[in-house]
């Protein structure tokens, strides 16, 4: 006779987990990454290292503190995503202590001050990557133009290890505006917006990742397939990305025909600068965003409004990781208001009557 | 067939390759029977043989008591044992009143065991009736009394009755094997439910991945103009009541109402059959077809066992365990419960015994939800269940209720899709029985007041009736008093 403990079905279970979604994610994020990385050479390897390696130390202090098992939550992968996530967003050849700065922030502050995985209200590589834009502004703009590795301008290992260590030299000497830092700034001068655009503005670059950036901005395409992967294996759904993307084409396409000369075309908006990073990894982060269909369709188009709205009118270049986090902070309020209809019940939750009693014999 | 979606469900392996090629072989006779006398849903039954008495196969042991009731018939004849406590089919393994019967080998049927000569010439009481004295319950686990479900013409304009051959749940297979073994018997005891409902429509569905009954079942249908075989798209839970309803008439069935409230009945496949056995040959509900399975035991098998066969007695015919099973459960792996032993008895609603071994549970380590939505993707009642989880370990049983926790089916599409493997089942049902519970008490603590009152004011009466009494006997003394004070004077003065 076999006696088990008392216990409720399903006994079968999908072969899932959340280390699988998290390392799924990351598997996305690994075509760009790894370009990037190509991209940006020694400085960036090093500063991606130390981030990854910062973050992972951060959640591994913060189990301590708080006495919570090490093993489960460090080998869950959360970690791991939240600073990949950071070390993508970053300035490729920013400084080492830029990378561990911002992992703490992420994993302690963005994360276990909430109370752990899935408690945060706040997408934690977001929360870090803008304490960082406020408290270190000039490294957090300080952009090389690519320098792919092994070509000849690119700096060797040790140089790469100079330039993480703080070295800025090197730095000064190639750095480039990113397309939007540029548009901005020549738009502010009071130039036109062709001129403005002028050396700039190349779909291509954008697309193939040729453009200066953080890694994560850097091609287009290779997000993209990452995107897919996620839509395939289920881990996100189509519904935040495309009402995010789609919110932002229409605003972009509306304002940019009533006046071309000051407001950016919407091709533009969507390939340059970080917006499709955002759109299948960041504004999609499981932990942060709406449950349900209808909560993650407002979600996404809340999302597209504000980075336009952030772009066109703020002070600020870039506008995704802010409209992200304001959306966040509007989530627990959406997945109030935005249930899907029960079966058998109106919206409103009232029993359904087909037809009133029409069915029904008196 | 114009088919209508049904939100969320899960796709499960099926596994239903371990034991779908097996035909139904029956169950040699086992050493004892245990026969409960409660195996539906409703009011037990009451023994109406004793200790020691000789039953015939078929002859009734226990009558329904109540509307909601069904009664038990003898599965082999032989002799009374005894009556009293024996383990439940069910989780919590209490005892339950049972039967206990020891075959005599001979089988012998009972007289009362005739068949109607010409059965679709039977009025749809005479059918509801016979199916209600076969004792007849649903025979897809739920085990509510089948006439009960006939009768609802009287109160329901009925227009269709709908077959449930999906067995969405994996791995079993006795409905499937049943479909394609006898197809005719299948076919017959639908269509006379559809007599006895006064429908014209019957819709049979059962789901795309048999297609060997399917094709059988169509085949048998080609003699039935009202009789439609509807192929399903195989998704779990397809063979929810209704959700299997929307899926064919596109409407769905008001919130803590009935199908038969958008004017359809739900029938079991298997119910149909032994409603054939019973209304064609006069045979009481005393067997059925157990799906035997789970990579834990050594030679799946779809048997057919008498009422009251022990557990152990099924797992010892197909050759015993490979490996000490981790679950064992009665029914499928989505919905089943866990037994709590192989020596409970196979009862009516018992689908399927399934030994699970290690590598099929995929029992995760339980993490912190991760709000990933998909218990919200995967619900085919449109409920959060993340929230409802939420509110039940909050403690706030009434926030969970608005949440929906009432209107969940219990179908377990949530919990296994889970990524962090939270038991979000296990919650529901808890707060359920919470909920029944307090329920009960509130019920019973109104009981009590009722009584208090009751009492009280047959009190007040009875001390108000006192207290009259007492005023009318002063009132006459009083009076007497005063007479004799009268008397007295007269007297008195006549004396002088
Ligand atoms: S499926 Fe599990 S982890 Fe995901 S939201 Fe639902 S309860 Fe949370
Ligand atoms: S068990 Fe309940 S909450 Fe979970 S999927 Fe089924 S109906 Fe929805």
């Amino acid at each position: 006779m076999i006696e088990r403990p008392l216990y409720s079905g399903p006994y079968a279970h999908e072969r899932v987990s959340v280390r699988r979604t998290m390392l799924l994610v990351v598997f996305a994020l690994l075509p760009a990454t790894l370009f990037g990385l190509y991209q940006y050479g020694w400085p960036a390897i090093f500063l991606f290292v130390v981030t990854l390696l910062a973050a992972i130390v951060a959640e591994s202090v913060s189990l301590w503190v708080m006495g919570k098992p090490q093993r489960p939550f460090l080998l869950d992968g959360s970690a791991l995503l939240t600073g990949w996530l950071l070390a993508i967003t970053l300035p490729p050849w920013a400084p080492w202590w830029i990378g561990v700065v911002g992992a703490f922030v992420a994993i302690v502050i963005g994360k276990q001050v909430f109370g752990g995985i899935g408690q945060n209200l706040f997408n934690p590589a977001m929360v870090a990557r803008s304490a960082l834009l406020v408290s270190f502004p000039l490294e957090m703009t300080t952009f090389p133009a690519p320098q792919p590795l092994l070509s000849a301008q690119a700096p060797d290992m040790a140089q790469g290890l100079a330039i993480t260590l703080g070295d800025t030299t090197q730095v000064d000497a190639v750095t480039s505006a990113t397309t939007f830092g540029h548009v901005k700034t020549e738009l502010t001068r009071g130039a036109g917006m062709d001129e403005a655009l002028a050396g700039t503005y190349s779909l291509w670059e954008h697309l193939l990742g040729t453009s200066s950036g953080s890694l994560g901005e850097a091609s287009v395409l290779l997000l993209l397939l990452g995107g897919v992967l996620l839509l395939y294996t289920r881990v996100i759904s189509w519904h935040i990305p495309v009402s995010m993307l789609g919110s932002l084409a229409l605003l972009a396409t509306i304002f940019h025909l009533i006046n071309p000369s000051l407001y950016l075309d919407p091709l533009f908006h969507l390939m340059a600068g970080s917006v499709i990073l955002g759109a299948f990894f960041i504004a999609t982060d499981l932990v942060t965003s709406p449950v349900s269909v209808r909560g993650q369709l407002i979600f996404g188009a809340g999302c597209g409004v504000l980075v336009f709205v952030i772009r066109t009118f703020a002070g600020y270049p870039e506008g995704v990781a802010f409209a992200i986090l304001l959306m966040n902070a509007s989530t627990p309020l959406i997945d109030h208001y935005f249930r899907p209809r029960v079966y058998g019940r109106d919206r409103r939750g009232r029993p359904l009557n087909h037809g009133d009693g029409e069915d029904r014999r008196p | 067939m114009k088919l209508f979606r049904i939100r969320g469900g899960v796709h499960p392996d099926d596994r239903k390759q371990l034991s779908a090629e097996h035909p139904i072989e029956n169950l040699p006779l086992p050493p004892l029977l245990h026969i409960p006398l409660q195996q539906h849903i409703g009011a037990q039954a009451t023994p109406v043989v004793t200790r020691g008495q000789l039953v015939r196969k078929g002859e009734l042991l226990a009558r329904s008591q109540g509307i909601i009731s069904a009664p038990v018939h003898a599965p082999t004849s032989g002799r009374i044992m005894g009556i009293g406590g024996y383990p439940a089919h069910h989780a919590s393994g209490l005892s339950v009143r049972t039967l206990t019967l020891k075959p005599d080998g001979h089988d012998e049927w009972h007289d009362s065991c005739v068949g109607a000569a010409a059965p679709f010439s039977l009025s749809p009481e005479e059918i509801s009736t016979r199916v209600a004295d076969a004792g007849i319950v649903g025979m897809g686990g739920a085990g509510f009394p089948s006439s009960v479900k006939l009768n609802l013409r009287h109160r329901y304009a009925l227009h269709t009755l709908v077959i449930n051959g999906a067995e969405c749940e994996p791995y079993l297979t006795c409905d499937d094997r049943l479909m394609q073994e006898r197809p005719d018997d299948v076919r017959d005891g639908v269509m006379l439910m559809a007599r006895a409902l006064g429908v014209r429509r019957v819709l049979f569905a059962i789901e795309n991945n048999k297609p060997a009954a399917l094709a059988a079942m169509r085949e048998s249908a080609k003699a039935q103009a009202d009789l439609q075989i509807v192929g399903l798209p195989t998704r779990y839970p397809m063979g929810s009541a209704n959700h299997l309803v929307q899926t064919l008439v596109g409407k769905e069935t008001p919130a803590r109402g009935l199908t038969a409230d958008i004017g359809v009945v739900v029938h079991n496949a298997a119910t149909a059959a032994a409603v054939n056995d019973a209304i064609r040959h006069g045979r009481p509900l005393i067997s059925r077809i157990v799906t035997v399975t789970g990579r834990a035991i050594r030679r799946p098998r779809n048997l057919h066992v008498l009422i009251g066969t022990p557990m152990d007695y099924l797992v010892e015919y197909c050759g015993g365990f490979l490996e000490e099973p981790v679950r064992l459960i009665s029914g499928g792996p989505m919905m089943g419960q866990p037994l709590p032993s192989t020596r409970v008895p196979v009862v009516k609603g018992s689908n399927g015994l399934l030994a699970l071994s290690a590598s099929e549970v995929n029992d995760g380590a339980e993490m912190p939800c991760i709000r990933c939505g998909i218990c919200v993707r995967v619900c085919p009642c449109g409920l959060v269940p993340l929230s409802m989880v939420a509110t039940i370990r909050a403690g706030r049983l009434e926030s969970s209720v608005r949440l929906g926790l009432l209107d969940c089916i219990g179908c377990g599409s949530c919990a296994y899709a889970c990524p962090s493997h939270i038991p979000l089942v296990q919650h529901f049902n808890y707060a359920k029985g919470e909920l029944a519970a307090q329920q009960r008490a509130q019920h019973k603590q109104g009981e009590i007041k009722r009584l208090i009152e009751a009492r009280t004011a047959r009190m007040e009466a009875i001390k108000r009736a006192k207290q009259e009494a007492m005023r009318r006997r002063k009132a006459e003394m009083d009076g007497k008093k005063a007479e004799n004070a009268d008397r007295r004077a007269e007297t008195a003065e006549a004396s002088r």
